[in-house]
Protein backbone atom coordinates (compact mmCIF):
# COMPACT_ATOMS: atom_id res chain seq x y z
CA UNK A 1 0.00 0.00 0.00
CA UNK A 2 1.33 3.58 -0.84
CA UNK A 3 1.46 6.31 1.68
CA UNK A 4 2.06 10.35 1.10
CA UNK A 5 2.80 11.79 4.75
CA UNK A 6 3.63 15.50 5.26
CA UNK A 7 6.56 15.90 7.10
CA UNK A 8 7.81 18.90 8.67
CA UNK A 9 10.04 19.56 11.22
CA UNK A 10 10.74 23.44 12.33
CA UNK A 11 14.00 22.59 13.73
CA UNK A 12 15.51 21.26 10.57
CA UNK A 13 13.33 21.72 7.27
CA UNK A 14 12.78 25.35 6.02
CA UNK A 15 9.62 23.97 4.81
CA UNK A 16 7.58 21.55 4.78
CA UNK A 17 7.53 18.43 2.00
CA UNK A 18 5.29 15.19 1.29
CA UNK A 19 6.84 11.84 1.77
CA UNK A 20 6.22 8.44 0.07
CA UNK A 21 6.09 5.21 2.16
CA UNK A 22 5.24 1.85 0.81
CA UNK A 23 3.96 -1.32 3.31
CA UNK A 24 3.53 -4.97 2.10
CA UNK A 25 0.02 -5.53 4.14
CA UNK A 26 -3.11 -7.01 3.73
CA UNK A 27 -5.43 -4.00 4.53
CA UNK A 28 -8.68 -6.15 5.29
CA UNK A 29 -9.47 -5.76 9.17
CA UNK A 30 -6.85 -2.87 9.37
CA UNK A 31 -7.71 0.35 10.63
CA UNK A 32 -5.56 3.46 9.62
CA UNK A 33 -3.64 3.90 12.35
CA UNK A 34 -2.13 0.30 12.31
CA UNK A 35 -0.70 1.26 9.00
CA UNK A 36 0.51 4.56 10.58
CA UNK A 37 2.40 2.84 13.44
CA UNK A 38 4.04 0.20 10.90
CA UNK A 39 5.40 3.19 9.06
CA UNK A 40 6.85 4.67 12.30
CA UNK A 41 8.57 1.62 13.11
CA UNK A 42 10.38 1.92 9.10
CA UNK A 43 10.80 5.80 10.04
CA UNK A 44 10.55 6.53 13.81
CA UNK A 45 11.63 10.04 12.97
CA UNK A 46 7.58 10.46 11.60
CA UNK A 47 5.77 12.22 14.52
CA UNK A 48 1.72 11.52 14.95
CA UNK A 49 -0.16 11.85 18.44
CA UNK A 50 -2.05 8.78 19.22
CA UNK A 51 -3.30 7.21 22.55
CA UNK A 52 -6.23 5.05 23.34
CA UNK A 53 -6.37 3.68 19.36
CA UNK A 54 -10.26 3.17 19.70
CA UNK A 55 -11.83 6.28 19.04
CA UNK A 56 -12.33 7.36 22.67
CA UNK A 57 -9.03 9.78 23.08
CA UNK A 58 -9.12 11.89 19.91
CA UNK A 59 -5.49 12.46 19.49
CA UNK A 60 -5.16 11.23 16.08
CA UNK A 61 -7.28 13.71 14.05
CA UNK A 62 -5.78 13.90 11.03
CA UNK A 63 -6.35 15.12 7.40
CA UNK A 64 -6.72 11.75 5.54
CA UNK A 65 -6.90 11.97 2.09
CA UNK A 66 -8.51 15.23 2.22
CA UNK A 67 -11.06 14.88 5.11
CA UNK A 68 -10.31 14.84 8.39
CA UNK A 69 -11.19 12.52 10.87
CA UNK A 70 -9.12 10.18 13.52
CA UNK A 71 -6.65 7.63 12.06
CA UNK A 72 -7.69 4.64 14.65
CA UNK A 73 -11.52 4.49 13.28
CA UNK A 74 -10.72 4.83 9.43
CA UNK A 75 -10.63 1.58 7.85
CA UNK A 76 -7.90 0.50 5.71
CA UNK A 77 -9.75 -0.98 3.28
CA UNK A 78 -12.20 2.08 2.17
CA UNK A 79 -9.25 4.88 1.54
CA UNK A 80 -8.05 5.31 -2.46
CA UNK A 81 -4.18 4.68 -2.94
CA UNK A 82 -2.15 7.07 -2.48
CA UNK A 83 -3.32 7.54 1.21
CA UNK A 84 -2.72 10.94 2.25
CA UNK A 85 -1.95 12.09 5.21
CA UNK A 86 -1.73 15.89 6.46
CA UNK A 87 -2.14 17.66 9.81
CA UNK A 88 -5.46 18.82 10.80
CA UNK A 89 -5.80 21.78 8.61
CA UNK A 90 -5.98 25.45 9.97
CA UNK A 91 -4.04 25.25 13.21
CA UNK A 92 -0.19 25.49 13.62
CA UNK A 93 1.84 22.33 13.01
CA UNK A 94 4.62 21.74 15.70
CA UNK A 95 6.02 18.83 13.28
CA UNK A 96 5.12 16.30 10.55
CA UNK A 97 1.31 15.31 11.96
CA UNK A 98 0.98 17.05 15.08
CA UNK A 99 -0.98 20.31 15.56
CA UNK A 100 -1.12 23.33 18.52
CA UNK A 101 -4.58 22.34 19.83
CA UNK A 102 -3.98 25.72 22.11
CA UNK A 103 -6.44 27.85 20.11
CA UNK A 104 -8.70 25.17 19.97
CA UNK A 105 -8.49 24.63 23.76
CA UNK A 106 -8.51 28.24 24.38
CA UNK A 107 -12.18 28.47 22.62
CA UNK A 108 -12.97 25.37 24.39
CA UNK A 109 -12.53 27.09 27.60
CA UNK A 110 -13.80 30.18 26.81
CA UNK A 111 -17.48 28.81 26.92
CA UNK A 112 -17.21 27.44 30.61
CA UNK A 113 -17.49 23.98 29.48
CA UNK A 114 -18.59 22.86 33.39
CA UNK A 115 -22.21 22.60 35.51
CA UNK A 116 -22.67 26.19 36.86
CA UNK A 117 -25.22 25.48 39.56
CA UNK A 118 -25.63 27.97 42.87
CA UNK A 119 -27.30 25.86 44.76
CA UNK A 120 -25.82 24.63 47.71
CA UNK A 121 -24.31 20.98 47.16
CA UNK A 122 -26.34 17.98 47.86
CA UNK A 123 -25.83 15.46 49.80
CA UNK A 124 -26.22 13.25 46.51
CA UNK A 125 -25.66 13.71 43.32
CA UNK A 126 -27.95 16.30 41.16
CA UNK A 127 -30.87 14.71 39.92
CA UNK A 128 -32.15 15.02 36.44
CA UNK A 129 -35.54 13.02 34.75
CA UNK A 130 -34.46 10.46 32.11
CA UNK A 131 -36.22 13.05 29.88
CA UNK A 132 -34.25 15.90 30.63
CA UNK A 133 -30.97 13.40 30.63
CA UNK A 134 -31.92 12.71 27.00
CA UNK A 135 -31.68 16.39 26.24
CA UNK A 136 -27.47 16.16 26.18
CA UNK A 137 -27.54 13.04 23.94
CA UNK A 138 -25.89 13.78 20.96
CA UNK A 139 -23.72 16.52 23.07
CA UNK A 140 -21.69 14.74 25.58
CA UNK A 141 -20.49 12.29 23.36
CA UNK A 142 -18.06 14.82 22.33
CA UNK A 143 -13.90 13.79 22.51
CA UNK A 144 -12.32 17.13 21.42
CA UNK A 145 -10.82 15.88 18.23
CA UNK A 146 -11.00 19.10 16.63
CA UNK A 147 -11.84 17.24 13.49
CA UNK A 148 -15.06 19.72 12.87
CA UNK A 149 -13.22 22.62 13.82
CA UNK A 150 -10.32 22.58 11.88
CA UNK A 151 -12.60 21.73 8.59
CA UNK A 152 -14.71 24.75 9.44
CA UNK A 153 -13.93 27.40 6.73
CA UNK A 154 -15.06 30.06 8.76
CA UNK A 155 -12.79 28.76 11.75
CA UNK A 156 -9.85 29.12 9.26
CA UNK A 157 -10.71 32.73 8.45
CA UNK A 158 -11.05 33.86 12.37
CA UNK A 159 -9.80 31.38 14.41
CA UNK A 160 -8.78 33.47 17.17
CA UNK A 161 -12.68 35.06 17.15
CA UNK A 162 -14.90 32.20 16.00
CA UNK A 163 -15.55 29.79 18.63
CA UNK A 164 -15.72 26.94 16.24
CA UNK A 165 -18.41 24.03 16.24
CA UNK A 166 -16.67 21.44 18.79
CA UNK A 167 -16.54 24.45 21.04
CA UNK A 168 -20.40 25.61 20.31
CA UNK A 169 -21.30 22.27 20.43
CA UNK A 170 -19.55 22.26 24.13
CA UNK A 171 -21.57 25.58 24.57
CA UNK A 172 -25.30 24.17 24.32
CA UNK A 173 -23.80 20.86 25.83
CA UNK A 174 -24.47 23.06 29.17
CA UNK A 175 -27.53 25.01 28.10
CA UNK A 176 -29.17 22.05 27.91
CA UNK A 177 -28.63 20.59 30.79
CA UNK A 178 -31.16 21.21 33.32
CA UNK A 179 -28.97 21.40 36.53
CA UNK A 180 -27.56 24.29 35.16
CA UNK A 181 -27.88 27.70 36.06
CA UNK A 182 -26.31 30.49 34.07
CA UNK A 183 -28.07 30.18 30.49
CA UNK A 184 -28.39 33.74 30.35
CA UNK A 185 -24.90 34.38 30.51
CA UNK A 186 -23.80 31.40 28.77
CA UNK A 187 -25.87 33.42 26.06
CA UNK A 188 -24.36 36.95 26.76
CA UNK A 189 -20.99 34.93 25.91
CA UNK A 190 -21.78 33.54 22.77
CA UNK A 191 -23.68 36.33 21.37
CA UNK A 192 -21.27 37.93 19.12
CA UNK A 193 -21.42 37.80 15.51
CA UNK A 194 -17.66 36.64 15.50
CA UNK A 195 -17.83 33.83 18.30
CA UNK A 196 -21.75 32.39 17.43
CA UNK A 197 -22.33 33.68 14.16
CA UNK A 198 -19.73 33.07 11.56
CA UNK A 199 -21.50 29.84 11.26
CA UNK A 200 -22.97 29.79 7.92
CA UNK A 201 -24.40 26.45 8.60
CA UNK A 202 -22.14 24.63 5.84
CA UNK A 203 -21.95 21.43 7.70
CA UNK A 204 -18.55 20.49 7.65
CA UNK A 205 -18.39 20.08 10.89
CA UNK A 206 -21.57 17.35 10.51
CA UNK A 207 -19.61 15.80 8.07
CA UNK A 208 -16.59 15.03 9.19
CA UNK A 209 -17.47 14.08 12.94
CA UNK A 210 -16.10 10.93 13.77
CA UNK A 211 -18.57 10.16 16.85
CA UNK A 212 -21.72 11.30 14.44
CA UNK A 213 -22.61 14.46 15.95
CA UNK A 214 -24.28 17.08 14.80
CA UNK A 215 -22.53 20.89 15.96
CA UNK A 216 -24.56 22.45 12.83
CA UNK A 217 -27.94 21.46 14.80
CA UNK A 218 -26.35 22.47 18.20
CA UNK A 219 -25.48 25.72 16.90
CA UNK A 220 -29.28 26.28 14.84
CA UNK A 221 -30.95 25.71 18.76
CA UNK A 222 -28.09 28.42 20.08
CA UNK A 223 -29.53 30.71 17.69
CA UNK A 224 -33.00 29.88 18.39
CA UNK A 225 -32.48 30.56 21.96
CA UNK A 226 -31.75 33.97 21.26
CA UNK A 227 -34.12 34.81 19.03
CA UNK A 228 -36.71 34.13 21.75
CA UNK A 229 -34.85 36.56 23.89
CA UNK A 230 -34.37 38.97 21.65
CA UNK A 231 -38.02 38.85 19.85
CA UNK B 1 0.52 30.24 20.67
CA UNK B 2 -2.65 32.00 21.37
CA UNK B 3 -2.45 35.83 20.90
CA UNK B 4 -5.27 37.88 23.16
CA UNK B 5 -8.01 39.07 21.08
CA UNK B 6 -11.06 40.86 21.93
CA UNK B 7 -14.75 40.41 21.43
CA UNK B 8 -17.96 40.22 22.54
CA UNK B 9 -19.92 42.97 20.66
CA UNK B 10 -23.33 41.11 22.16
CA UNK B 11 -25.41 41.46 19.09
CA UNK B 12 -25.89 39.41 15.74
CA UNK B 13 -28.88 38.07 16.63
CA UNK B 14 -30.98 40.53 14.88
CA UNK B 15 -28.95 40.69 11.64
CA UNK B 16 -28.80 36.69 11.40
CA UNK B 17 -32.87 37.12 12.40
CA UNK B 18 -33.52 39.74 9.53
CA UNK B 19 -31.53 37.90 6.91
CA UNK B 20 -33.93 35.15 7.11
CA UNK B 21 -36.72 37.42 7.66
CA UNK B 22 -35.89 39.19 3.97
CA UNK B 23 -35.14 36.13 2.39
CA UNK B 24 -38.58 34.84 2.99
CA UNK B 25 -40.13 37.73 2.33
CA UNK B 26 -38.39 37.73 -1.23
CA UNK B 27 -38.98 33.65 -1.66
CA UNK B 28 -43.24 34.95 -1.37
CA UNK B 29 -43.05 38.00 -3.43
CA UNK B 30 -40.71 36.06 -6.58
CA UNK B 31 -43.30 33.49 -6.49
CA UNK B 32 -46.26 35.65 -6.22
CA UNK B 33 -45.06 37.57 -9.02
CA UNK B 34 -44.14 34.37 -11.05
CA UNK B 35 -47.62 33.33 -10.31
CA UNK B 36 -49.47 36.21 -11.66
CA UNK B 37 -47.49 36.99 -14.55
CA UNK B 38 -48.24 33.01 -15.61
CA UNK B 39 -51.58 33.38 -14.89
CA UNK B 40 -52.13 36.95 -16.89
CA UNK B 41 -52.72 36.02 -20.65
CA UNK B 42 -50.64 39.20 -22.01
CA UNK B 43 -47.05 39.48 -21.14
CA UNK B 44 -45.93 42.87 -22.63
CA UNK B 45 -44.86 45.90 -21.61
CA UNK B 46 -48.28 47.94 -21.20
CA UNK B 47 -49.71 45.43 -19.17
CA UNK B 48 -46.61 45.50 -16.91
CA UNK B 49 -46.80 49.13 -16.80
CA UNK B 50 -50.60 48.99 -15.91
CA UNK B 51 -49.94 46.96 -13.47
CA UNK B 52 -47.26 49.50 -11.96
CA UNK B 53 -49.89 51.80 -11.59
CA UNK B 54 -51.43 50.08 -8.19
CA UNK B 55 -50.21 51.68 -5.35
CA UNK B 56 -50.16 48.45 -3.44
CA UNK B 57 -47.95 47.12 -6.15
CA UNK B 58 -45.69 49.84 -5.77
CA UNK B 59 -45.38 49.10 -1.94
CA UNK B 60 -44.52 45.58 -2.22
CA UNK B 61 -42.16 46.48 -4.70
CA UNK B 62 -40.52 48.40 -2.63
CA UNK B 63 -40.63 46.05 0.38
CA UNK B 64 -39.20 43.62 -2.23
CA UNK B 65 -36.24 46.05 -2.81
CA UNK B 66 -35.59 46.84 0.92
CA UNK B 67 -35.77 43.50 1.87
CA UNK B 68 -33.19 42.71 -0.96
CA UNK B 69 -30.73 45.61 0.54
CA UNK B 70 -31.07 44.83 3.95
CA UNK B 71 -30.25 40.59 3.09
CA UNK B 72 -27.36 42.50 0.54
CA UNK B 73 -26.13 43.93 3.61
CA UNK B 74 -25.82 41.39 5.99
CA UNK B 75 -24.59 39.66 4.05
CA UNK B 76 -21.61 41.50 2.28
CA UNK B 77 -21.19 41.95 5.72
CA UNK B 78 -20.52 38.48 6.95
CA UNK B 79 -18.11 38.72 3.69
CA UNK B 80 -15.90 41.33 4.55
CA UNK B 81 -16.09 40.07 8.42
CA UNK B 82 -14.48 36.29 6.89
CA UNK B 83 -12.51 37.89 4.51
CA UNK B 84 -11.26 41.03 5.01
CA UNK B 85 -9.20 41.55 8.68
CA UNK B 86 -7.83 45.17 8.72
CA UNK B 87 -9.81 46.93 10.58
CA UNK B 88 -9.73 49.79 9.13
CA UNK B 89 -10.28 48.51 5.80
CA UNK B 90 -13.16 46.60 6.66
CA UNK B 91 -14.79 50.08 8.29
CA UNK B 92 -14.52 51.44 4.89
CA UNK B 93 -15.80 48.87 3.12
CA UNK B 94 -19.12 48.53 5.57
CA UNK B 95 -19.37 52.85 5.01
CA UNK B 96 -19.24 52.46 1.38
CA UNK B 97 -21.48 49.26 0.85
CA UNK B 98 -24.17 51.26 3.18
CA UNK B 99 -23.94 54.07 1.15
CA UNK B 100 -24.24 52.20 -1.87
CA UNK B 101 -27.15 50.50 -0.73
CA UNK B 102 -29.11 53.78 0.39
CA UNK B 103 -28.48 55.19 -2.86
CA UNK B 104 -30.01 51.90 -4.47
CA UNK B 105 -33.26 52.59 -2.18
CA UNK B 106 -33.48 56.27 -3.41
CA UNK B 107 -33.06 54.80 -7.07
CA UNK B 108 -35.58 52.17 -6.65
CA UNK B 109 -38.07 54.71 -5.24
CA UNK B 110 -37.65 57.15 -8.01
CA UNK B 111 -37.83 53.70 -10.39
CA UNK B 112 -41.18 52.39 -9.38
CA UNK B 113 -42.60 56.14 -8.79
CA UNK B 114 -41.28 57.02 -11.87
CA UNK B 115 -43.59 54.44 -13.81
CA UNK B 116 -46.80 57.02 -12.74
Amino acid sequence: MRFSIYRYNPECDSKPYMQDYELDIDPASMMLLDAILLIKEQDETLSVRRSCREGVCGSDGMNINGRNGLACVTPLSNLKQPITLRPLTGLPVIRDLIVDMSQFFEHYRSVQPYLINHDPEPEIERLQSPADRAKLDGLYECILCGCCTTACPSFWWNPNKFVGPAGLLQAYRFIADSRDQAVNERLDNLEDPYRLFRCHSIMNCVDVCPKELNPTQAIGKIKTLLVKRTV
Amino acid sequence: MVKRVVSGAHYGTRDWLMQRVTALIMAVFTLCMLGYWLWQPRLDYAAWRAWFQYFPVRLLGLLFVLSLLLHAWVGMRDIFMDYVHPTGLRLALHVLVIMLLVTYAAWAVQILWGVV
